[in-house]
């Protein structure tokens, strides 16, 4: 046994050891210490914080408005590397630079200016007015501010898969007789499937968590425009340390649940494609 | 079913790949475009396809315009040089997607598809392995998927490019005669398109020998290998030793020696370009008649049942090659150093390119 498991690569022993005491410093601890925090209160005290309504329409605020923006991102993020992989036009290296945009930018600035633009008079908020659209301070602003940092995820995970498709294989699918419609949900799709849902799932953890950006076109309306990490901050604010953290706990294991479904299904599907 | 070709250009920015270029293959034979890379082959197969649109020409199928019709109405098989295989399908839905993505109307039952897909897969020899993915097939069984798949919808023509190219040499020669078997068996009018001169003499009905975008020459694999039409394809088809001389009255001088030259009697005397085939040199102890020429053996190969001899022409300085039988060397004693006379047989005389 110990002749098999000895590998070309040397210090697989090391590099196992400095990857679990970094996990474990840089992520494991500080998330040991929110559940130690939250262990404070009682079960029945806990259950009544996490359960109060304010808490649970924040939680649907959250995971709502997060799951739509990801599911906006999954279509257009994969348009937008479609285009970018493709074709060659003038400016595509100005536009691929600028899909990174959102990652580099102080979210704040973000929420700013996109407040800004969907206020009832502003650039765009002012043509959508009359239609009876508000985006601004709604639940749909919300929105709109997770798309904008959720976007790069999507974008930068299809691509290289995109790329790494060969143009021939479309050519075999049209040469069999296969409609463009047909060669991209029976071909296309499937290779790029697994890229698309980590960038899914990236794109909506990014979102769950996403605090800067929101707080400032959201509106911050108890029971409707209020998002979770805003509604730790605001109990932080009062001192209830305890009550944060055990929001805090149910957002975690609830992403942690969702973000493992995902992996398992994305591990399915990119057996799929590769086995 | 026939392919005509007629005046096709296709240029790619400055590059010409295509120059006026007019075939015909006729229904049911297999025919070769063999070129080397760059020579336009490709591009001729994949607007021949519909790949890919053609600047100017036409293409016509059984007499019928085919030049705009779109890829996927073409019926035709195309198998890439690279497999181009589903990787997320099993080797058998593979074969079936040429089935299932007919309109509802056109497509067979599930106990149709299965049985037409089984039957091709036992075709190719592989039907026991249709549950398998492409990534877990060798290349050459790959390949035969990819024929399987193309051979499917029934085409009316089979395209295949370079489909040997990425296997190895031993694969490579298999799968050529088991296609050249499945040619006679199935008798779809096929186009071949190959680099390897060896490939396109031994698998087909015809070959057409391309360079620079144009058709150099075709003919029946005898035909342009006997009677190449242009000095490009007599270097092109087999090992070629190069002369240059001058013909005119008759004869033609190489050096010292001379040769008999009959189709060029009444030809005024100029350069000419001699072109010997490595077989067709041989090699003596001594000088026998004016067409030999003295050589020193620089290197001797002796493996196969042609012996490989490359020599130095001691007049001239120019290196030249040839291959003689087994008994014949042990004979001359061939080895480095060894004097000798060589003389060359069935020679092919161009003029010199003025």
């Amino acid at each position: 046994m110990r002749h098999k498991s000895r590998s070309v690569l040397p210090g697989f022993g090391v590099s196992l050891g400095i990857t679990c005491t970094y996990l474990s410093l840089m992520v494991l601890l500080p998330l040991a210490t929110v559940f130690t925090r939250s262990a404070e209160l009682s079960w029945p005290e806990f259950w009544s914080t996490v359960t109060s309504p304010r808490v649970v329409a924040s939680f649907r605020v959250t995971f709502g408005a997060s799951l739509a923006a990801a599911l906006v991102n999954s279509v257009f993020g994969f348009l937008v590397a479609w285009v970018l992989v493709r074709y060659r036009f003038a400016g595509r290296r100005v536009l691929d630079a600028m899909v990174d945009l959102p990652f580099a930018l102080p979210t704040a600035v973000a929420g700013i200016a996109l407040t800004t633009l969907y206020a009832a008079n502003g650039w765009v908020g002012k043509y959508l007015q009359p239609l009876g659209i508000k985006v601004s301070y709604t639940w749909l602003g919300i929105t709109v501010a997770l798309i904008f940092i959720g976007l790069p995820f999507v974008v930068r995970t299809v691509q290289p898969v995109l790329d790494d498709l060969e143009l021939e294989v479309e050519e075999a699918a049209a040469s069999l007789g296969a409609r463009r419609w047909q060669t991209f949900t029976r071909v296309v799709l499937p290779s790029v499937a697994p890229a698309l849902l980590t960038g899914f799932a990236l794109a909506f953890a990014r979102a769950i968590g996403e605090y800067g950006s929101v707080v400032f076109i959201a509106g911050n309306m108890p029971m409707r425009t209020e998002i979770v990490p805003l509604l730790i901050i605001t109990k932080l604010e009062q001192y209830d340390y305890a009550g944060a953290t055990a929001v805090a706990v149910v957002m975690l294991v609830a992403s942690f649940s969702l973000l493992l479904t995902i992996n398992l299904l994305q591990r399915a599907a990119r057996r799929r494609v590769e086995a | 079913m026939t392919i005509q070709v007629r005046n096709l250009c296709k240029a790619f920015g400055d590059f010409v790949a295509l120059d006026d270029v007019s075939l015909e293959v006729p229904g049911g034979e297999l025919v070769a475009l063999l070129g080397p890379s760059g020579s336009g082959k490709t591009t001729l197969l994949r607007i021949i396809a519909g790949l890919e649109p053609a600047d100017r020409g036409a293409i016509f199928f059984q007499g019928e315009d085919a030049t705009s019709t779109p890829v996927r109405e073409r019926q035709v098989g195309f198998v890439f040089q690279h497999y181009a295989l589903f990787r997320h399908m099993s080797v058998f839905e593979n074969v079936a997607f040429g089935l299932r993505v007919r309109p509802k109307a056109a497509r067979p039952s599930e106990a149709e598809i299965r049985d037409t897909v089984m039957g091709l897969l036992e075709l190719v020899q592989l039907d026991v392995l249709a549950r398998r993915r492409p990534s877990e097939l060798s290349g050459g069984q790959r390949q035969r998927v990819a024929l399987a798949r193309a051979l499917a919808v029934k085409p009316r023509v089979l395209l295949l490019d370079e489909p040997f190219g990425a296997l190895d040499a031993k694969v490579r020669k298999e799968l050529r005669r088991w296609l050249r078997r499945l040619h006679e068996e199935a008798h779809v009018t096929s186009v071949l398109v190959t680099h390897d001169q060896e490939e396109a003499l031994e698998v087909s009905d015809r070959v057409v020998i391309m360079n620079d975008g144009r058709v150099e020459q075709s003919g029946t694999p005898e035909e342009v290998y006997d009677h190449p039409a242009t000095p490009f394809v007599y270097g092109f088809l087999g090992d070629v030793n190069l002369f240059h001389g001058r013909v005119g009255g008759g004869r033609v001088s190489i050096g010292r020696g001379t040769l008999d030259a009959p189709e060029w009697a009444g030809a005024e005397e100029q350069a000419a370009v001699v072109y010997v085939r490595t077989h067709d040199v041989e090699l003596a102890a001594s000088p026998a008649g004016a067409a030999s020429l003295e050589a020193v053996v620089r290197r001797v190969r002796a493996y196969g049942p042609l012996v490989r001899v490359e020599l130095d022409l001691v007049e001239g300085g120019r290196s030249i090659e040839a291959h003689i039988p087994r008994a014949r060397c042990e004979r001359l004693a061939l080895a480095r150093g060894r004097r000798l006379f060589v003389s060359p047989v069935n020679p092919r005389i161009f003029a010199e390119p003025a």
